[in-house]
Formats: structure tokens, C-alpha cells, sequence
């Protein structure tokens, strides 16, 4: 660790190319608390996203009209709508009716950017799900029921299960964009990747350098993403679907 | 039984549009009448407000709709040369191509956007001749990479998913590559290509408001700087409505048409 920071060091005085983070222990915390924020931050909206999006693609085939009119205005409202625009109504317009707990508010900017995106993504899951809901053979649905399930258990049991291993494509893509737009938050001031390397930059005057770095901090967090969801496709298939 | 398979179909029709659009407006009402209940006489009421800020409002949305023709213009243009480059026969082409649209398609738009502002210069001499560049086109470069890259693969995808057979027809016909390309793959290839492209489009269109954030003076940040010198804060949550209401009555007829086209192409 020392070798590197003496390295980088070096490199400063020799080239003038200035990458604080790796030497200087204050940017360095800084800018390793903003990767993990963005981590931290892409875990939550994922997690809340899917278990909201399996919820809302199982209510899209209810039974009541209403019900699924308020499931498809959701996922309109948020598809069509810039992201950013949803941020900021969150963080600025209903965050001040909230109330504070000891003057505190009771959801900071990171609250508030989990909820937004989560809301976002949640609109994306519901259509990748109902998408690879379409796309179970319905032979496989109704020889369920003719085996006596309910309609939650088949759902459960037979569509969900399959409907995932056919939209894994797709929630790969939504994931990748899903981690793309938590820069989003910057515009909060939510402590993130982007927002971090900001304070370093227009402190140290060193743009272009944490331009690259921030670059490349996310074209790898998505490659490792792809990687990995390849790794779980494969695991995940089932014989006879897919080639 | 019903199935929810044939229920879940129906999600998106008519029925859809007309219940968000009823879902936005009546969430603009509602915050608007309940802002009414404290507004004192004195002061002006959120629809006075609303009403008197509107066609500021609405020229930083055509602000925002300026950039997202420019960028997707300039995305296309790009877009489309890159694409050709991805299925060259010439492979370093091919792949120094590749490497361009993998980075531009999984760097953020909003990195890419502070990359461009802050390491453009703010005007080019030429033989004395100062070409400036100000914000607005900067942001507007720095929002056609991303398109750019994404148009490259949707001209790849159609290309290649035009039946190898024709390509070995036209070549038995005496076509060169060239001949082959403009006047058998590609025209077949606008209709695939149309449906993804308004899909980036209105992608774009709601990524323009990003610029707000590198001090373009478009929609979202008139929309602040109201609010800040009004300083109401039963303003906040209609103004905020009325914006995403305006994006959403210019995207979402965007989206239905995608669909309708989607379908329309892939009966045949």
C-alpha cells in the first residue's frame, strides 16, 4: 500500500498527473466511502426494486380492473418521466412534509435517492417481469392447475421461477442502467461516487485525472456486473428453454 | 379461471394512458387545492403562481426539446458510421469500434456529460477565426455519445439480423459489399432500426434535464430558481408535478407509438 501511494507520489512530481486518492489519506477515504455509497445504494434499489416488481407484475393480472390500471399508470408515470425530474420532486417537494425526528429529517438524501430509484426501477422490474411472465408456455400453467394449484402457487411455484431464467437479459441491462443512474443522486448531494470525486476534484484542481478514474470505476462495476450475471445465467438454466 | 396471462396483456391500453395522465393532473389538482386551504389573501395563489411562471416554463422546456433534437442528430449521425464500423471486414476497425461503444454505452450520462463540460474548451480558434462553444452544445455533445454508442448497436442488430442468404443472393447477382448494404440490408433495416431509435429518443429527451445539473439554463433549473425566489413552499410540489406532467404528455405518445410500430413490424 505504501509502495503504491509513494508510487503515485512520484508520478505527481514527475508527470504532474495527480491522483490524490491514492496517496492522500483524506481523499482516499473519501473516495473509497463514495464507491461504497454507490454500491451500497445500487444493492438497496435492487433488492427493493425486484420483490416491488415481482409484486406489481403478479397485480398487473389481477383480477380487479382497478387494480391493474393503478399497476400500469405506475409504471407509465415512472417510465416516462425523467428520472432526474422524480429525484427532485422526491428530495425537494415531499421530503419537507416529512416529519423530523429531534429537528432531524427523517430521510436524508441517500433515503431519498433510495426511494426514488427504487420507485424507478421497481417500474422497469414490472415490465421485464411481465414480459417473461408472457413468455411461460401457458400448456405449463394449466397443466399447474390441472394438478390443483392456486393461483399464488402457480405463480410462485411455476411462472416466477421460470419468468426469471427468461428475463435474466433483461434485469442484467436494468441492473447495469440501474447503477448508471445512481449518479442521479449527486444532484441530491447523496455522498456517492460521483459526488465525492466532485469535492476531490474542486479541491485539488485535478479534473481530467478523476474524470478517467470515475470512468473507469464504472465501466468495471458494470463489467463485473455483466460477468456475473452471465455466471448466474448459466447456473440458473433450466434444460429444454433457450438454445 | 381467467388467466393472468391474457389480464396482464391488456395492461397498456387506452385505458392506461388516459388514467396516468388523470393520475399526474389530479395530483397537480390535489397539491394545488391544498395549497389553496393556508394561501392568505394577500398572497397570490399556486395556480396565480403557476399561471405567471408558465411561459418561462415552457421556453425552458423548449430548450430541453432544442437539445434533444442537436444531440439526437448529431447520436445518429455518429451512431450510424459507428455501427458500419462494428461490422467492418477490416478488423482493427472492428475493433477499436467495439471498445468505443462498450465505453460510451456503460459510462453514465451524467460522467459523461461533466466530461465533456469540463474538458471542452469554451471556444476553438481556427486561423483567427473564435468558434465558441457554450454550455447548451456542450451538453449536447456530451449527450450524443451515449446515443451515439447505442445507435451503433441498434444499426449492427438490424443488419445482422437480415438473413445471411441475401447477402450470399446479392453476391451471386453480381452486388458489391456496397451495393449490397444500401440498396438490399439497409432499407430493410429502417424498420427495425425505427422503433428502438424513438425508444432512445425519448430516453433522451428525459436525460436532457441532466444539463440542469452541469448549469444549462433549461426546464429544471428555471424550475429552481423559482422556487427559490418565490420561496412558497406550497409551490414546491405542483411546480414539480407540472414538469413531469409536461414531459410525460411529450414522452409517454412517444412510447405508445414505439409499441405500435414494434407490434405492427413483428406480425409479419
Amino acid at each position: 500500500m505504501d509502495d503504491v501511494a509513494a508510487w503515485f507520489l512520484w508520478l505527481y512530481k514527475a508527470t504532474g498527473i495527480k491522483l490524490t486518492i491514492f496517496y492522500d489519506p483524506y481523499d482516499r477515504t473519501r473516495f473509497i466511502q463514495g464507491f461504497f455509497t454507490t454500491l451500497k445504494l445500487s444493492a438497496y434499489c435492487l433488492v427493493l426494486s425486484v420483490v416491488l416488481g415481482a409484486v406489481a407484475a403478479w397485480l398487473a393480472g389481477s383480477r380487479v380492473a382497478a387494480v391493474r390500471g393503478a399497476v400500469a399508470a405506475f409504471v407509465q408515470l415512472f417510465r416516462n418521466t425523467p428520472p432526474l425530474v422524480q429525484l427532485y420532486f422526491f428530495y425537494f417537494a415531499v421530503g419537507p412534509l416529512l416529519p423530523k425526528v429531534d429537528g432531524v429529517p427523517l430521510l436524508g438524501s441517500f433515503g431519498w435517492a433510495v426511494v426514488s430509484l427504487t420507485l424507478l426501477e421497481t417500474a422497469f422490474a414490472a415490465e421485464i417481469f411481465r414480459a417473461g411472465i408472457e413468455a411461460v408456455p401457458k400448456a405449463t400453467v394449466e397443466a399447474a392447475q390441472a394438478l390443483g394449484y392456486s393461483r399464488a402457487q402457480i405463480y410462485r411455484k411455476v411462472v416466477l421461477p421460470l419468468a426469471v431464467r427468461v428475463t435474466m437479459p433483461a434485469m442484467t441491462n436494468n441492473l447495469v442502467n440501474l447503477v448508471k443512474t445512481t449518479t442521479l443522486a449527486y444532484a441530491i448531494a447523496a455522498p456517492e461516487l460521483v459526488y465525492m470525486s466532485a469535492q476531490v476534484w474542486s479541491e485539488q484542481v485535478n479534473v481530467p485525472e478523476m474524470m478517467i478514474v470515475l470512468l473507469v470505476c464504472y465501466v468495471t462495476i458494470v463489467g463485473v456486473i455483466n460477468q456475473i450475471m452471465q455466471w448466474l445465467e448459466e447456473r440458473l438454466r433450466v434444460p429444454g428453454f433457450g438454445q | 379461471m381467467t388467466l393472468w396471462h391474457d389480464r396482464a396483456q391488456s395492461m397498456g391500453t387506452s385505458l392506461t394512458s388516459a388514467s396516468t395522465g388523470l393520475a399526474l393532473a389530479g395530483l397537480l389538482v390535489a397539491s394545488i387545492v391544498a395549497a389553496q386551504i393556508p394561501a392568505a389573501a394577500a398572497k397570490p395563489s399556486v395556480i396565480e403562481l403557476l399561471w405567471k411562471w408558465t411561459p418561462l416554463l415552457a421556453q425552458g422546456f423548449l430548450f430541453n426539446l432544442l437539445i434533444s433534437f442537436c444531440a439526437m442528430a448529431l447520436g445518429t449521425a455518429a451512431g450510424v458510421l459507428m455501427g458500419f464500423a462494428r461490422i467492418s471486414l477490416h478488423a482493427p476497425v472492428r475493433g477499436t469500434s467495439w471498445i468505443v461503444v462498450q465505453f460510451f454505452r456503460n459510462a453514465p450520462w451524467l460522467v459523461l456529460l461533466f466530461f465533456v463540460m469540463f474538458l471542452m474548451p469554451f471556444e476553438v480558434r481556427v486561423r483567427g477565426i473564435t468558434i465558441p462553444f457554450p454550455d447548451w452544445i456542450k451538453a449536447t455533445l456530451g449527450l450524443a455519445l451515449p446515443i451515439m454508442a447505442n445507435i451503433a448497436e441498434i444499426v449492427r442488430g438490424a443488419v445482422q439480423s437480415i438473413p445471411t442468404a441475401q447477402w450470399e443472393a446479392a453476391r451471386s447477382l453480381a452486388f458489391s459489399r456496397r451495393q449490397t448494404m444500401w440498396k438490399i440490408i439497409l432499407p430493410q433495416c429502417i424498420k427495425r432500426m425505427l422503433p428502438p431509435w424513438m425508444n432512445w429518443y425519448a430516453i433522451l429527451t428525459m436525460a436532457t434535464t441532466l444539463a440542469s445539473i452541469v448549469g444549462v439554463s433549461e426546464v429544471m433549473t428555471i424550475t429552481n430558481r423559482i422556487t427559490n425566489a418565490e420561496g412558497r413552499t406550497d409551490l414546491l410540489i405542483p411546480i414539480y408535478t407540472y414538469v413531469l406532467l409536461a414531459f410525460f404528455v411529450y414522452c409517454y405518445p412517444i412510447s405508445r407509438w414505439t409499441r405500435r410500430l414494434e407490434a405492427r413490424y413483428a406480425e409479419r
